[in-house]
Formats: C-alpha cells, structure tokens, sequence
C-alpha cells in the first residue's frame, strides 16, 4: 500500500506543477503585443468594414480579453466566472480558436492521440534499440561493434531531426516504398476505425519513430553503455564469470538489473526532448499531430489554441515522468518514498 | 626460470625485447608529475585524447575565422546572378585536356528546357576561365568594422564560381555557408553565457544557503526541465515582435535558446555546492568574515569551474541545433540574416532537394560542428580529472 501512497503523492505534485505550468504557458501567449482579435479589429477599421468589428468587439467581451491579465488567466483556467459562469481548462472547455473560428477542442480533436501515439512509438523504439545495443557495446567494449555503434550513436546525436527526416522520407519511398507524408492515406482521415486504417497508420509511422527516436536512443545506448561498463567492473562479475556462468546469462541476469534503473529513471530527460523532436519533425513531415496546429497558431497568435497546445504538450511530459517514477519504486526497493529532506 | 638468450644485452643483464613506447610514460604518472599546476595536468591527459584534440582544434579555427570570411567568400551573402539560378556546384581543376593551367573552372551556361520548363545549367567544357586571386569583389566588413573589399579568390571575368553550387536566387552557397557560420556558431556562445549566468547564480544560492530558497529554486529547476524545449522555444521566439532589425532579433533569439538551457546546469552545481560547503576550508573562510558571495565566487566555485566548461562544451550543440531548427521553421532568424537554418529554409521540401540536392549542402557544416563540440565535451571531461587512471 505504501506504493500506492506515494502514487497518489506523485500525483498530486503533477497536479501542482501543472498549475504552475499553466501560469507560464500563459505569461508566454500573452506576451506578443495586442491580442488576435485587437489586430483583427484595427484591420477592419482601416479597410473601413465596421460591420466585421461589431463581431470581433463581441467576441472579446465574450471571451473576456477586456479584462485585466490576472482575470484573464483566471477565468480561462475556470477558476473565476467568466461573461458565461465557471467554463475554462478546469471544466473542460478549451476556449475559441478565432482563426478558424470554431471551439479549440474540435480543431485539435484526432490530433491529439495521434501525438501520443507518435511519442509512444517512438519511446517504445528507443527501449528496443537502446537495450540492446547499449549492452552489446559494453560486453563488446573497445572492439569494432564498440565503436560502430558509438559512430552510429554520434551521428543520430549530431543530425538535425528535420534533415533526417526529410533524408529518410526520401530513400524511404525510392527503394522500400514508404508512403511519404501524413500519418495515414488521405482516404481514411475522418473515417471511423477499421483494420485498413490501423494498417495505413502503423505503415506512415515507421519514418516518424525512427527519425524521433533516434536521437533518443542514441543518448540513452551511450548512457546505458557506460553504467553496464561500471558494472562489469565489479567483484561480483568477476565470481559469476568464475564460477562458469554463461556470459550472456551472466549479463542479463546481474549487472543489466542493475544497469537497468538510470535506464527507467530517464525517461524524464527523454520525454521532453521526444515531444520536442515530435513538434519538429511533425511540421516537417505533415503529421496530423499538434505539431503544426501549434507552429500556425503562434504565428497568428491564435492563442487560446495555442495556449491549449502548449499545456497538453507539457501535460504529456509531466504524466511520462510521473509514471517513470512510480515505475522506478516499483523496480528498485532501495528508493525511498518520501521527498528527500536535505 | 630460463630466458631466451636474445633478451640478454652486452653485459648478460636483461633487456626487455619490447619496444620502448616513450608514449607510455604519459599514463605512468610520477611524484614529480603529479605536483604540476592542474592546467598542466589536464592539457597533458587532454593531448592524449585524440578526437578531442582535433575537434578542439577545427573549432578554434573555425572560431577564428569568423572575423574574416567576407575575405575568404568569393561573394557576399546576399549578391545575386539571375542568370545562374540552382547552378550545380563547379569543381575547380589543374588540368584542362592533358595541360596544367592552375586553378580554373568550366564556365557555367543556362538554357531553358522546354520540355521540364527547368533552367538545364550545365559546364561548358570548351573554355576554361582560370580563377583570378587577391581581387576585387563585393564590399564588405572586416572583422564588422574595417571595409575592404580584396578577396582571396574570385571568380574569373564573364563566369561564376559557385563551389556548391547556387539556391533558388542564385546565391553562391558556399559564400553563404561562410557568412551564416558567423551567426550560427555565436548563437551558441551567447546563449551558453546566459545559461552559464543564470545556472551558476542560481545552482550556487541553492545549494549554498539552502533551506526555502534551495526548495524554491530546485522546484523550479524541475519544472522548466520536465517541460519540452522547443514548444517553448517556439512560443517566445514567435512573441519577437517581426519588426525589430535582424540584429535585435538574433540576440534576442540566443537569450530564448540560453534562458531554457539553465536549469540543467543549475542542478549540477547544486549537487556540488551542497557537498562542498561543509568542508574545512569554507567553515574556515566564513570565520574570517568572508561575504557569502566572497565564499561562492574564491573559494568554491573555482572547484569545479573546469566541469562547468565541459559541460558547457557539450551544451553548445544543443543551441546551434536549436537555431537551425528555429530557423528552419520560420520563428528564428529571418533573411536577410544569414544562418545555416535560414539555408536550410529553401531545402524544406523534397521535391527541391531531388532536383538541387546541393541546397541541403548546409547541413553539413552543422553536423560536423556539433560532432567537434561533442568529441570536444567528450575529451575534456576525460580530462579533468588527471589523477583518475
């Protein structure tokens, strides 16, 4: 039960940090000078079209951009009563995207679990590349395998994630056929779930993992590669490998056990880079992620939406490391529960 | 125990048949050895390190180089010939059928092709032009001050020189990569100087008073890095106001990259403050009545000032990626500001890059600089601690 304790402690600290995270994301929509609507109303004005800034006044009553800051911010979490009662974040209700001129929820809609898809894909391919491969080049240290991999390694560290993808995208189609762009054929966007659709979209994703994760993987096989070399130094390897134990059995059984906890632990350093690499190669490939719902609404200062897009993005994250933490007292007993007191 | 009789030298003492490796005293530390300045130490293991002493080396020249581009560049970044838009690269040759000439090209010539509506350039293999040295171009700013307008090397007259080829406005690339070398390596060294402010200033108030400010401090640290970066990257860099000068917009652009990559750095030199300040020498310091500050900046930081660099050697690369990748999306630096991400923009489809693969040329020089900073890191921290064997 402790175990649980400390789950729901995890939880509450999200929560916490979340609402934090809210303040900030909010500062940063409002930094731009003037608001969407503001611009909107200045040019209608000076091409003359009053009827237009009758709607646009409307709409900022509305959603409140009369007000002083500190309202704004909370009548959009829902923690004040806005021109409608208690209607923000908090009850769910994401705000009016004015560019598109419909609600925000309905504009990020399938893009949304398509970005955790993504970001789950590709953490799962870092997993299958990193292990292996990190271990392989510690037990093989100083040989070529070593440094092959360390080359791959550097190489995936060093490429901009952009320029691989658009690399890979192309090979991808000229010698195995990959379909380029999206992350499924046109034909079944909007289309309710149905094996073909599930196929299509597993068939687009295999360029996106690879180019998000690749990075990723390279940094935690290097990681993973110089805690297994601290461990094969240890006494106790030395008694297994005296004792007759087979090596491979020896490594999995031993110092991968122990190799494996900064390997759970760092998915928080992963994960926002992971997102970050999402947005970028998203733009980049025409995914129908957030990523560019987020990079046009920026640059238009649609910022309901995009203030939307940036706490989800966050609230992602946040939930990845929670449960790599949890996951990490479950694994390691040696870890205490409690915050540390220093 | 019998030895072969070849071991034994002149006066039947034994000589080891192995090589002498006069390398190997370098690992063989002695006493003597050991007392040497910590500089001294550290430059001895880093020589040792090759990867990271060439990456060191290729970086300090590249770094050196920046005042002097405009000189070396046959064109300046943003002269255009209409006449030779997406001309493939031309390779400069010795030999023209069988006879030495110098260095020369193969003039470029451009038609039309009516049936791609493309502009076909292609070399015209009759006339060599030989390239002309130390002449006069386009002007420019040495070092951003002196106005000069000498070049090490032009093309010749009535023909182009593009080494890697020109974009889509007949820019010479090569020239371009030069000039944009200038604001993607500093955008670097800017934004590490920010980060290395702030995360010195607040790691060290953490970790050395403690307490509430500690708790405040490292919770803000855990947030700002479980947060993703380029979102947030993006998000501010779209709040520059677009009108500002393309100077005003790259400062502003390297503060963004260095106020997100402080909280890492911070959390470091908590950790080392917190196990630092209870040792003799800072109780010592403080009983003399040393200013906190006075104990921060003498006494403690200089402990660990050399991993500090290391790591700020191994952060760089994520800032350069960060502003070609900002660039690149159209939020970063704007033309006429030329950096390798702005190159990048005109590579952003793959229809382009099939045709004129030469557009994605600039990303050459960031992967290979990003590498240089990581083997340099990499070297360093290997380095900074002599005594380890």
């Amino acid at each position: 039960m402790e175990i649980l304790r400390y789950a729901i402690y995890r939880f509450g600290t999200m929560l916490l940090t979340l609402l934090l995270v809210s303040v900030l994301v909010f500062c940063i929509i409002n930094l731009p000078p003037g608001d969407f609507l503001s611009n909107q109303i200045a040019e209608l004005r000076a091409t003359g079209q009053e009827a237009g800034v009758a709607k646009a006044e409307f709409l900022r009553r509305e959603y409140a951009l009369d007000k002083p800051l500190w309202q704004q911010y909370f009548i959009w979490m829902g923690l004040l009563p806005g021109p409608h009662g208690f209607s923000g974040m908090v009850q769910g209700n994401f705000g009016w995207s004015f560019e598109f001129d419909r609600p925000v929820s309905e504009i990020v809609g399938d893009s949304l679990w398509l970005t955790v898809l993504v970001n789950l894909a590709a953490v799962l391919f870092v997993y299958l590349v990193a292990l292996p491969l990190g271990v392989l080049a510690a037990a093989k240290s100083r040989t070529m395998i070593d440094y092959t991999a360390a080359f791959i390694g550097y190489l995936g560290l060093a490429t901009p994630n952009f320029l691989l993808a658009l690399i890979l995208f192309y090979y991808g189609h000229q010698y195995l056929g990959l379909p380029i762009g999206g992350l499924m054929a046109p034909e079944y966007e909007g289309e309710p779930m149905s094996w073909e659709k599930v196929r299509s979209i597993l068939i687009h994703l295999i360029v996106p993992t690879f180019v998000i994760g690749t990075s990723g993987a390279s940094a935690m096989m290097q990681r993973l590669r110089a805690n297994m070399l601290d461990e094969l130094g240890k006494p106790y390897v030395e008694t297994a490998v005296a004792k007759g134990m087979r090596p491979s059995r020896m490594l999995m059984k031993y110092p991968l056990r122990v190799a494996f906890n900064p390997f759970v632990a760092d998915i928080g350093n992963l994960l926002p880079a992971m997102v970050s690499g999402s947005v970028l190669v998203s733009v980049v490939l025409g995914l129908q992620t957030i990523g560019p719902v987020l990079l046009q609404a920026l640059k238009s200062q649609d910022m309901f939406l995009s203030g939307f897009v940036l706490m989800f993005v966050a609230l992602l994250t946040l939930i990845g490391t929670m449960i790599s933490d949890v996951l990490l007292v479950l694994l390691d007993p040696r870890i205490r529960y409690e915050s540390r007191d220093t | 125990m019998s030895r072969d009789p070849s071991d034994r030298g002149q006066d039947e003492r034994y000589v080891d048949a192995a090589p002498y490796d006069p390398g190997a005293s370098l690992r063989e530390l002695e006493r003597k050895d050991l007392d040497a300045p910590n500089r001294v130490l550290v430059w001895r293991k880093f020589k040792t390190h090759r990867l990271g002493l060439i990456s060191g080396a290729f970086l300090l020249f590249c770094y050196l180089m920046l005042p002097f581009v405009g000189f070396v560049a046959p064109y300046g970044p943003n002269d255009r010939d209409a006449e030779h838009i997406y001309s493939p690269p031309q390779g400069v040759k010795l030999f023209h059928e069988g006879r030495f000439l110098g260095p020369f090209i193969y003039p470029m010539t451009s038609e039309a092709d009516l049936e791609t509506f493309q502009w076909v350039v292609k070399p015209d293999y009759d006339t060599p032009r030989q390239l002309r040295f130390f002449c006069e171009g386009s002007q420019y700013r040495l070092a951003g001050l002196i106005p000069a307008d000498t070049h090490l090397v032009c093309a010749p007259e009535g023909a182009t020189l593009f080494l890697w080829g020109s974009d889509r406005l007949g820019r010479d690339i090569f020239s371009r990569i030069l000039f944009g070398a200038q604001l993607s390596l500093t955008v670097g060294l800017i934004g590490i100087t920010v980060s290395f402010v702030l995360g010195i200033f607040f790691g060290s108030v953490a970790g050395y008073f403690g307490g509430k400010i500690d708790w405040v401090i490292n919770r803000a640290i855990e947030i700002l890095r479980s947060l993703p970066e380029l979102p947030l990257w993006l998000a501010l860099s779209a709040a520059v106001p677009s009108n500002w000068s393309p100077v005003a917009v790259f400062f502003i652009i390297s503060i963004i990259l260095g106020i997100l990559d402080w909280p890492g750095l911070a959390r470091s030199v908590r950790a080392k403050f917190l196990s630092l300040r209870e040792e003799e020498y800072v109780r010592a310091a403080e009983m003399m009545g040393a200013s906190s500050g006075r104990v921060i900046r003498k006494h403690l930081l200089p402990n660990f000032m050399s991993h500090l660099i290391a790591s700020a050697a191994l952060s760089i690369p994520a800032m350069i990626l960060g502003e070609t990748a900002l660039s690149f999306l159209g939020l970063g630096l704007r033309a006429p500001a030329v950096s390798w991400g702005v190159m990048l923009n005109d590579a952003q489809n793959l229809a382009n890059i099939e045709i004129y693969p030469w557009t994605a040329i600039p990303m050459l020089p960031i992967i290979v600089v990003v590498l240089a900073f990581n083997f340099l890191g990499d070297g360093l921290r290997d380095s900074l601690d002599p005594y380890q064997q």
